[in-house]
């Protein structure tokens, strides 16, 4: 065992990691991301169609783009979080552009723009239709630049907290098979989604809600997690992303009788309505049998083999590699997947949490600007604003703190849990079996369309899982690269994720956004216009509220 | 069969036993030849370096001379056949592109309608003749000879250019043809990889590493020769293999023979005929293998 | 359909340092890619089996393998395209890298090589308030080398760093194009500068190994062609590399083909005396070749109609 130290630690390198990462060393902090892959790895990479903000050098206000957000989350999202990033998206945007991401232009040579859902003006940037990527790899080169340390391949099995604050990491370097601890003033999370508790998911298997479990379990509350965006189009079987922007650049969609079905149901936005409008459109055309093998269909065809080569290069690729069509040939099945997780740890506009010395930004994290339901091409806005923010403040918080102690003993809980996992008795039971049944019944319950007896049965469902882990063996007992201990240690996380999800999903008693209810199909403001909290406790998960912060949009009814 | 045949240019200078031997050959299996012999350059790669557009007008000029002729062209070099490929995909894949080409071509009377196709011999004897064909015409069993392919680069990347999804036979031609010749087919790591000529001047050492490399594979696993479709190949593996072995500090002693030498043993030809007696390798071991009576002149 | 998985393996807590064979056979369905049936075993047969993967759409980078002996990416190989008549198909770790445990590798040499060419932006002057004006032609072009995924197949089967580990790379050269192609960057000349020393871009031997290997079609070799075009433009043209193409392409418009004799010591340079050391070792192989009547002839025929070839030349280099 080692022990390191460092004024800030970042758990995770993706967008928001980096560029917390970048803003704390920038603001003078010794920091040092913590990330169980390579930062090039992180799912950032496969968010495709753009970032949002509002130019105001182009007579774009930022007004417009917030309330875009504001009725996109139906009126969950937390409004001044939400004028918050509305404001610093576009000096967001040039500090990427700035660093050298390769953004499409105009014929001018501007930054050029596509029209992405939930909003009338196109205020997308994008690169082709790689954008997570091209920001990643953009950070990763400057991370690289500035000489940033990262402790590659680490895996941070819990959070050290002594005093009611946190005080660093323990963290299992997985080459070696090594506990060590890392002391920190500030710990930032930036650890991504929940999407591999759902199977299927457009999410890569790395997105295992590791870091909404490592807040949950010190006792941090978890907001809105019964939030959980179903992306409309994606493919049947593995769930990969086809990105909004096929739909931004002019795709429609279509049913089995080759209507476009979206006419229905948001007459004025169509395939730009919100994702969650959408969603449900889709999944009621499946369900009334206007649906081939449970798809509809996404329609590329007139937009042209060029545009197609050009702008949505990427999909054109993952089409004709993973569902075996030619984009400008013929239509492809698409249908509603697991895609993101609006809820998450529950921090202020600075990325504070309720435990002083602990920060979140990213998809792990909730502010809330997302509320109920996510806008395409916000994620990407979200990770960087905040990421800034939390790096920043986490950085001056670690300035003003003073050395405290952590005891070596911190890893000692962590050191008996692994040998516990390798000295189980053998059983059947694996984390591929466990997660799977995590997976499907969440995709089956806690899916597009809800009920009471839906999630009660996954909740049931999750709680006999619960119980299995406590007696799952883990098989490989080597120490260096032992996938196996990982995954076992990653599924801990997802069930209590899964967990925190269904809790919360069976309090919030009405529809709003993502979350909707055949038993309780409307939105009610009058009781529910909060959000939920899920606190971790020994007798059990607890359910509490907190209001909605608004400032200029009262909530109106939502249609598109 | 007739093809428009482009020798390249070291078939007949640094590699002057390739030239006559083909010819023998192709004669003997019925292969009629016309010379293309105002034909430049390919630009084997290099040119294309400086200039791309210039090395696919040089390649046009040759194609439309053999569309002039109605013939398809032959080659007898990885690196010919793979730059064509390459330049006539381009050409015919983009009808603005070629239309710049002609205009430039037209000044010499000729224009390139995007017809021709480029074949090397490799895959003439494969695809065109036929293993069984080729069997039944065969006087010598090779059976003695334990032989290692060597592609050479340009004939077996990239393989979009070089059409594999159309003739997958491409990809283990040369495989085909030893076991047809009766011999034992040595198969190697390295009978993809890169012989070192590009490089020849501008990194000796890697360059003579990658022949140590590969030969001393060849030599590890049993060979008593390796085959070669490309005379750039031929010249580093046989021309460089004395100084690969002092800089690896090992015995190699691995002939090289050329495509049509392997063939043109199978057919009775005598390894002098085939011009085996100029390699800077000695080819004893193969005159050995195939139980020849040594000439009278060594 | 039944398919056989002939894996290589490394255990590193084996105290020895090879690799064993391990096989596995499985039912899959027609459409699994060569990934799916790796998690197939991973997950339910044999839990020690060891990679990386993620995205399964081809965008992490993670699960770049060898299958077959080519570098490929695993998650958008389709098992059919692989298999042999048996059914069988060769899985083992990327090549050029040390491993690690299985079908892992140390991709560190790979990150130095790509650090060394320091890959972030660097502007000149001032930052504009706005966006760096550029045009979209430039962005779209990038867009293609941007495309790189990091994930190792190309350095993976460089034939060049299977013999010499000091060379760049393509994944590192590709990178670095990626820069001197943008118009937002200042620093060509010092990268370019750097990269033609030992090592860079005169060390590729242009085999396309990196061309054919790249899942995401950056064809890393056309870049560092690319890269040695600029180097040529802005006057770093005092190499073995540019003076190779040059010498070659002066004899091709002066006879129409390659003058083979006078090629090396042209190229070497004749007149410089830095090059005697190599001119002197090329005597021996010079003096071996005439030994076996292969020298090529000192005087150089011209093709039939080489006037034809002048004036291509001439043609072409007017139009630009």
């Amino acid at each position: 065992m080692a022990v390191y130290q460092h004024d800030v630690v970042v758990v995770g390198a993706g967008l928001a990691g980096m560029r917390a990462a970048l803003a704390a060393q920038k603001s003078g902090a010794d920091v040092a991301m913590v990330t169980k892959v390579h930062p090039v790895r992180s799912h950032s990479n496969a968010a495709q169609g753009g970032i949002n903000a509002a130019l105001t050098s182009r007579g774009d206000t930022w007004d417009d783009h917030a309330y875009a957000t504001v009725k996109g989350s139906d009126y969950l999202g937390d409004q001044d979080a939400i004028e918050i990033m509305c404001q610093e998206a576009g000096s967001a945007l040039i500090e990427m552009e700035h660093m050298g991401v390769i953004f499409s232009r105009d014929d001018d040579g501007r930054l050029g723009t596509r029209r992405f859902g939930g909003q009338e003006v196109a205020r997308t940037f994008f690169v082709a239709d790689i954008t997570g990527q091209a920001m990643l790899h953009v950070l990763h080169e400057q991370i690289l630049g500035n000489r940033c340390r990262v402790y590659e391949e680490w895996y941070v099995t819990s959070l050290v907290v002594e005093d009611g604050e946190c005080r660093g990491v323990v963290a299992l370097e997985l080459m070696t098979g090594q506990l060590h601890l890392i002391k920190a003033k500030a710990v930032i999370l930036c650890t991504g989604g929940t999407g591999r508790v759902f199977e299927p998911s457009t999410n890569g298997l790395v997105v295992t809600a590791d870091g909404q479990a490592l807040a949950y379990r010190i006792g941090v509350p978890l907001m809105d997690m019964e939030m959980v965006q179903y992306h409309p189009t994606t493919l049947r079987g593995s769930g990969v992303l086809i990105t909004e922007a096929a739909r931004g650049e002019g795709a429609y969609l279509l049913n089995s009788e080759g209507d476009r079905f979206m006419e229905k149901y948001a007459p004025n936005m169509m395939e730009l309505a919100s994702r969650d409008v959408v969603s449900r459109a889709e999944q009621t055309e499946i369900n009334e049998g206007r649906a081939v093998d449970s798809c509809v269909f996404l329609d590329l065809r007139h937009l042209g083999k060029e545009l197609i080569e050009t702008k949505l290069s990427y999909i054109n690729e993952v089409a004709m590699d993973f569902a075996n069509v030619n984009l400008a040939e013929e239509p492809i099945p698409i249908r509603p997947g697991n895609h993101y997780e609006m809820g998450g740890i529950k921090t202020d506009v600075d990325g504070r949490c309720s435990v002083p010395g602990l920060y979140a930004a990213g998809e792990c994290a909730c502010v809330s600007v997302h509320g109920s339901n996510r806008l395409g091409a916000n994620s990407l806005l979200d990770t960087i604003v905040f990421g800034r923010r939390a790096g920043e403040s986490a950085a001056k918080y670690a300035k003003e703190a003073s050395d405290k102690p952590v005891p070596e003993s911190a890893i000692a809980a962590d050191r008996d849990m692994i040998k516990a996992f390798l000295d189980r008795e053998p059983s059947d039971d694996t984390p591929a079996k466990l997660r799977l049944a995590m997976g499907q019944i969440m995709n089956e319950h806690v899916a597009v369309f809800r009920n009471e007896e839906g999630m009660q049965t996954a909740l049931n469902a999750i709680i006999e899982l619960k119980e299995r882990y406590t007696r799952l063996p883990v098989k490989d007992k080597g120490q260096v690269f032992n996938t196996n201990l990982l995954f076992a240690l990653e599924l801990g996380c997802m069930l209590d994720s899964a967990e925190a999800i269904c809790y919360s999903a069976l309090a919030r008693k009405e529809s709003r956004g993502a979350h909707f209810r055949t038993d309780m199909p409307d939105r009610d403001d009058e009781n529910w216009l909060k959000h939920t909290l899920v606190y971790q406790t020994s007798e059990g998960p607890r359910i509490d509220y907190s209001p909605v912060t608004i400032t200029q949009w009262e909530p109106q009814v939502r249609s598109y | 069969m007739k093809f428009a045949f482009y020798p390249g240019c070291v078939s007949r200078g640094g590699c002057p036993e390739l030239y006559p031997a083909t010819l023998k050959v192709c004669d003997r299996l019925g292969i009629e030849l016309e010379e293309l012999t105002g034909a430049a350059c390919t630009g084997s790669g290099v040119l294309q370096e400086k200039d791309e557009f210039l090395g696919d007008t040089l390649n046009a000029r040759t194609f439309a001379m053999a569309e002039k002729m109605g013939l398809p062209v032959m080659t007898i070099c990885s690196t010919c056949q793979g730059v064509m490929s390459q330049a006539n995909k381009r050409l015919i894949g983009d009808p603005d592109y070629l239309a710049r080409v002609n205009e430039i071509l037209s000044e010499e009377g000729l224009e390139y309608k995007g017809g021709t196709t480029v074949k090397h011999l490799l895959w003439i004897l494969v695809e065109d003749i036929g293993v069984d064909s080729l069997k039944a015409q065969f006087t010598r069993s090779l059976d003695d000879l334990r032989v290692a392919p060597f592609y050479g680069c340009y004939i077996i990347r990239p393989s979009w250019a070089l059409e594999f999804d159309e003739h997958p036979g491409r990809a283990n031609s040369l495989e085909s043809l030893i076991e047809a010749v009766g011999a034992t087919l040595v198969d190697t790591e390295g009978k993809t990889r890169c012989c070192g000529f590009p490089i020849l001047t501008i990194n000796e050492n890697n360059s003579a590493a990658m022949v140590g490399k590969h030969t001393t594979e060849a030599q590890d696993l049993g060979a008593n020769a390796m085959v070669t479709p490309c005379p750039l190949c031929h010249l580093n593996l046989d021309g460089f293999q004395p100084r690969a072995a002092s800089q690896m500090g090992v015995s190699i002693h691995m002939p090289i023979l050329h495509l049509p030498q392997l063939i043109g043993l199978a057919l009775g030809f005598s390894s002098v005929e085939m011009g085996m007696d100029r390699h800077i390798v000695s080819t004893r071991q193969v005159q050995d293998a195939i139980a020849e009576a040594q000439p009278a002149t060594a | 359909m039944q398919v056989t998985l002939a894996v290589k393996r490394f255990d590193p807590e084996s105290g020895t340092n090879e690799q064993y064979d391990q096989e596995y056979t499985l039912e899959v369905e027609e459409y699994f890619t060569v990934l799916d049936a790796l998690l197939a075993v991973r997950d339910y047969e044999d839990p020690t089996l060891a990679l990386r993967c993620s995205c399964r759409a081809s965008i992490c980078g993670s699960c770049a393998m060898r299958v077959n002996g080519h570098a490929k990416l695993v998650c958008k190989t389709k098992l059919i395209n692989v298999i042999d008549e048996q059914g069988r198909v060769r899985v083992e770790p990327l090549g050029n890298m040390p491993v690690v445990k299985d079908l892992i590798v140390d991709m560190k040499p790979f990150w130095d090589k790509v650090r060394a060419v320091e890959p972030w932006l660097q502007p000149e002057g001032p930052e504009p308030e706005d966006e760096y004006i550029a045009p979209n032609d430039a962005m779209i072009h990038l867009t293609g080398v941007m495309g790189c995924i990091m994930c190792g197949a190309c350095v993976s089967d460089c034939t060049v760093l299977e013999v010499d580990p000091n060379f760049l790379g393509p994944a590192a050269l590709a990178k670095a194009y990626r820069f001197v192609g943008d118009p937002r960057d200042d620093a060509d000349e010092s990268r370019l500068k750097s990269l033609s020393a030992y090592g860079g871009i005169w060390d590729c031997t242009r085999c396309m190994e990196c061309v054919q290997a790249c899942p995401k079609g950056v064809a890393p070799m056309d870049r560092i062609m690319a890269l040695r075009d600029k180097a040529i433009s802005i006057g770093l043209d005092n190499t073995i590399g540019a003076r190779h193409t040059d010498v070659f392409t002066d004899s091709v418009k002066h006879s129409g083909r390659l003058n083979e004799f006078w090629l090396i010591p042209r190229t070497l340079g004749m007149f410089n005396p830095l090059s005697l050391p190599y001119l002197l070792r090329a005597v021996p192989v010079a003096w071996r070749a005439l030994r076996h009547r292969r020298l090529p002839p000192i005087l150089h025929k011209p093709i039939p109609g080489v006037q034809n070839v002048r004036r291509i030349f001439e043609r072409v280099e007017n139009r630009k």
